[in-house]
């Protein structure tokens, strides 16, 4: 079982009407942490060397969930 | 938009003259988990929510609307003709003295509703996992109620009501695997 079979952002076209009054922001994303897809927590995953596991918040490389701002993206690239 | 259709989701019948057990299931049209709350959280939660969920918090934002309605019917017939005498007696003393036997949006102890019974965090996944957690408190409601009443015609409309709920929180769970699924992985990035 590799670890990146899911991603933590999810990204959505919402519909964009030709009356909205701002300019539409095509894509939007939203957050899927890891918790969501781990199920029950297999024993021996492997672990973050102490001090990282403090850096990081947990123990778990599979349980990281890294979050630098919400991406904003106004126009697809 | 909505269309109107003058008769309830499912039959409501009250065989018992019981003003008691209106002061009980008042909760499921005031209260926290209420029906009210359901509704004005689904349909509040959908603009904000990816496109392939919407539908699904319109249609059941909408029926609970249409459970409300039915739990309105079961209050009204359990109170109609009680005099203050036996609303009194029912525990609905207050309640009479400020609203006679009219209805109001309330819990079983008489709080009025608030919209901080209500969440809308904008992140799909917390508003939906609130909308499960929501469902299975109705459900648990459902039962306490159920619990507290011999009205086997009463009774029966609870049951059905109970159903639904059950019915919804697998909906949205069902929801948040779509939202969980990769689509087009590539293809935004």
């Amino acid at each position: 079982m590799h670890m990146k079979e899911f991603t933590q952002r999810k990204y959505y076209r919402p519909y964009v009407s030709p009356f909205d009054p701002c300019p539409p922001i095509r894509v939007k994303s939203y957050e899927t942490p890891p918790e969501l897809y781990l199920g029950y927590q297999p024993y021996n995953l492997p672990q973050y060397p102490p001090q990282q596991a403090l850096y990081a918040g947990t123990l778990w490389p599979a349980l990281f969930s890294p979050y630098n701002g919400r991406y904003w993206g106004r126009e697809e690239s | 938009m909505w269309i109107y259709e003058k008769k309830l989701q499912y039959p409501v019948k009250v065989s018992t003259c019981n003003p008691m057990l209106a002061k009980y299931l008042i909760e499921q049209y005031g209260g926290a988990d209420g029906e009210l709350s359901a509704a004005l959280r689904y349909l509040n939660q959908r603009y904000s929510i990816p496109d392939r969920v919407i539908g699904l918090l319109t249609d059941i934002g909408t029926e609970e609307f249409a459970h409300l309605e039915m739990i309105a019917t079961m209050v009204y017939k359990l109170t109609k003709d009680a005099t203050a005498e036996e609303m009194e007696k029912a525990g609905l003393g207050a309640h009479y003295a400020n609203h006679d036997n009219a209805l109001f949006y309330h819990n079983a102890a008489g709080a009025p509703w608030t919209a901080t019974y209500i969440q809308a965090k904008g992140d799909p996944i917390a508003d939906l996992y609130e909308d499960i957690a929501a469902e299975e408190k109705a459900r648990a409601t459902y039962q306490w109620i159920i619990d507290m009443s011999d009205d086997p015609d009463l009774n029966d409309g609870l049951k059905f009501l109970r159903e639904r709920e059950v019915v919804h929180s697998q909906r949205f769970r069902e929801a948040v695997e779509m939202l969980k699924e990769e689509r087009d992985r590539q293809k935004i990035f």
